[in-house]
């Protein structure tokens, strides 16, 4: 039996537009235990921007409970979800979110900075690590601008593996990327569950990327509509294998 | 977050957009530098405003014998001899807001050099009397203690005087002149002062010993006058104060009588120098405020601007885990460095620019210690002040909605 990463009951999100109030989520239950590769799919209006930022700690549920690595993140304050974010939740943005005209060896390295117990020292060994986990070794002082979309990408992800977080919450991380690049990153998700035991909760809207993750949520007005294992797994290294190669770029 | 990271991430924000930091600042540093330069500028001129207002002996006092009643009837206090060798033993032992002293005994008389002749007054005192009246010497020495003691019949010559009894330009040092009957040597010549406010010649005079004019000429042991100075300006009352209960004590006046003497200070130049200088501080204080102030809106602007621009940047880094406060104290601490960077700049640029106006204008220039430290401290909390609210607005965005941001 292995540990709950998430534990996720009766979730409810109301907002008060003016005089109407919008369920944005009408009651989700579901938990998410370690290792395991989650896709989160809907189509817009589904909600699952709203869960999305539940689970980031970025908000608060209106009612139910939600429990990540064990800690009520309901009773906490702005700052101590901050505090969560940084040390349990590694973010990956579709937009990537790098910091401009800084290299990608500080972008990595930012997370930690809001860690005091993290030397200086320590941050960069870990920031090259990172970097390194995600094949861009060579490619410290390069800046955002001097890197393509799927080397950003794969900066951010560096920068959300840096403080070593029991989940990775990924954003449409791939929407920006053409297919090819957006296999590698697959490709790149996949090893970090499968080689190094991260936990992934992917948002997504499109099928053919949740087909490579273990477990797809669909979520409909609200509600969890279908929760289903997916079996067998793609490997999205063999997609990228198997794809013919273009000219194209 | 420790202080060194806020450093650092300040740093690098402030890197990522070098030229508008630096115009950013530019308000800051003409702020600081004209504060710097013009305080330096205004002490320069105060100062030599003050050295030509204490050229006419702003901190010189004088004492004379007053009128008295004497048996009802008032007499002029010039005719009244109060003033004696025991009032100056008097003050030279117990004054202490007084630095030097002189008493004087004048009279009135011909000058003759061989055929010509001009009526002067001739001044008995003592050689503290130059520094008390600031007068200097063209030529020659002045006369020494020694000359006092042995009542010397020496004497300092004024340009007036010159002018009549030696017209042709000969060098009066040296020559024996008389003054009334009595043989003097004219050892100094005194530097030309002018006419004073009320139209009197002061070149026009003799200056001797006062004993030999006591002695030789009047044959008297009172003095007309005595001449003090105070340690400076500042402490004329109390120099004032001072020397009236000496010399009460000193003339053994009761509680129940009048003063026997009066003593006077140069009260309206006084208020001149005083009233110049004041004026000078309420102007550049309210220049330094004016160019602070909008070297801080300067900040102000760009710190708002700064952070709707990087509202993206905030939602990241909230996302990570930076809190309220980290925001508020990285953007707070962008506009600190902002400014106090500016403020070092701007004192260089202050110092330099005082130079160059020194160097190439020739106006006397004194930067004040004080003016340095103001302005870095007014720039400091210009910085923070200016930058608190922009800094409070960062801090206090949801992460959702920076994130979202476009």
């Amino acid at each position: 039996m292995s540990k709950k990463i998430l534990e996720i009951k009766e979730l409810k999100r109301d907002f008060i537009m003016g005089s109407e109030t919008v369920h944005a989520l009408r009651g989700i239950s579901f938990d998410v235990e370690a290792g395991e590769f989650v896709t989160i799919m809907g189509s817009s209006g589904s909600g699952k921007t709203t869960l999305l930022n539940i689970l980031g700690c970025l908000d608060k549920p209106s009612i139910g409970n939600y429990f990540l690595d064990g800690v009520d993140v309901k009773s906490l304050s702005r700052d101590e979800l901050a505090q969560l974010r940084n040390h349990k939740i590694g973010f990956v943005f579709q937009a990537y979110n790098l910091l401009p005209r800084t290299t990608a060896l500080e972008n990595v390295e930012l997370p930690l900075l809001y860690n005091k117990d993290v030397s200086a020292a320590e941050r960069r060994e870990r920031a090259i690590h990172a970097l390194e986990s995600v094949k861009l070794g060579d490619r410290h002082d390069h800046t955002p601008s001097q890197l393509s979309g799927g080397q950003q990408q794969r900066v951010a992800i560096a920068r959300a593996l840096v403080n070593e977080p029991v989940m990775i919450l990924a954003d449409e991380a791939t929407g920006n990327l053409d297919s090819r690049t957006s296999y590698e990153i697959m490709a790149l998700m996949q090893d970090l569950n499968q080689n190094q035991g991260k936990t992934i909760v992917f948002v997504t809207h499109e099928p053919d990327i949740a087909s490579f993750s273990s477990r797809t949520i669909q979520l409909r007005d609200g509600r969890i509509q279908k929760d289903t294992k997916v079996e067998p797994k793609r490997s999205a290294k063999e997609v990228l294998e198997n794809l013919p190669v273009t000219e194209d770029y | 977050m420790s202080l060194i990271n806020l450093i650092r991430i300040a740093l690098k924000a402030l890197q990522r957009n070098k030229l508008r930091a630096f115009l950013t600042m530019l308000g800051i540093i003409i702020g600081v530098g004209s504060v710097i330069a013009m305080v330096a500028i205004g002490q320069g001129s105060k100062q030599s405003i003050h050295d030509s207002l204490s050229n006419m002996g702003t901190n010189m006092i004088t004492v004379q014998p007053a009128s008295n009643l004497n048996g009802g009837v008032r007499i002029a206090g010039t005719s009244f001899q109060t003033l004696t060798v025991k009032d100056i033993v008097a003050l030279k032992a117990n004054a202490q807001y007084i630095t030097e002293i002189s008493p004087a005994v004048s009279s009135k008389g011909q000058a003759i050099n061989g055929a010509l002749n001009w009526p002067t007054t001739m001044t008995g005192v003592s050689p503290e009397y130059l520094d008390i009246r600031k007068l200097s010497l063209k030529d020659g020495i002045a006369f020494t203690p020694t000359d006092v003691l042995t009542s010397a019949k020496v004497c300092l010559i004024g340009q007036t005087v010159i002018d009549n009894i030696f017209p042709n330009g000969e060098n009066p040092i040296g020559k024996i002149i008389r003054f009334g009957h009595i043989p003097f040597q004219v050892i100094g010549v005194l530097s030309p002062k002018g006419f004073n406010s009320f139209g009197q010649d002061q070149d026009d005079i003799l200056i001797a010993p006062y004993t030999t004019v006591q002695k030789r000429i009047l044959a008297t042991i009172y003095y007309s006058n005595i001449y003090a100075s105070a340690a400076n300006e500042g402490v004329t009352d109390d120099a004032v104060t001072e020397i009236t209960s000496i010399l009460r004590g000193s003339h053994r006046l009761t509680a129940a009588e009048d003063n026997d003497f009066t003593v006077r200070t140069q009260q309206e130049l006084i208020a001149t120098l005083s009233s110049t200088s004041g004026l000078l501080t309420v102007l550049l204080t309210v220049v330094a405020g004016i160019s602070l102030v909008i070297g801080g809106i300067g900040i102000m602007n760009i710190m708002y601007v700064s952070v709707t621009e990087r509202t993206k940047e905030i939602g990241l880094r909230m996302s990570i885990g930076a809190r309220g406060k980290d925001i508020l104290m990285q953007f707070l601490m962008e506009a600190v460095m902002i400014s106090i960077t500016g403020g070092i700049i701007g004192v260089v640029v202050g110092f330099l620019s005082t130079q160059v106006v020194t160097l190439t204008l020739g106006w006397p220039t004194i930067i004040s210690e004080s003016s340095v430290v103001l302005s870095f401290v007014v720039c400091a909390v210009t910085g923070i002040f200016f930058g608190y609210y922009p800094a409070q607005k960062a801090s206090r965005l949801d992460p959702i909605e920076a994130l979202r941001y476009e």
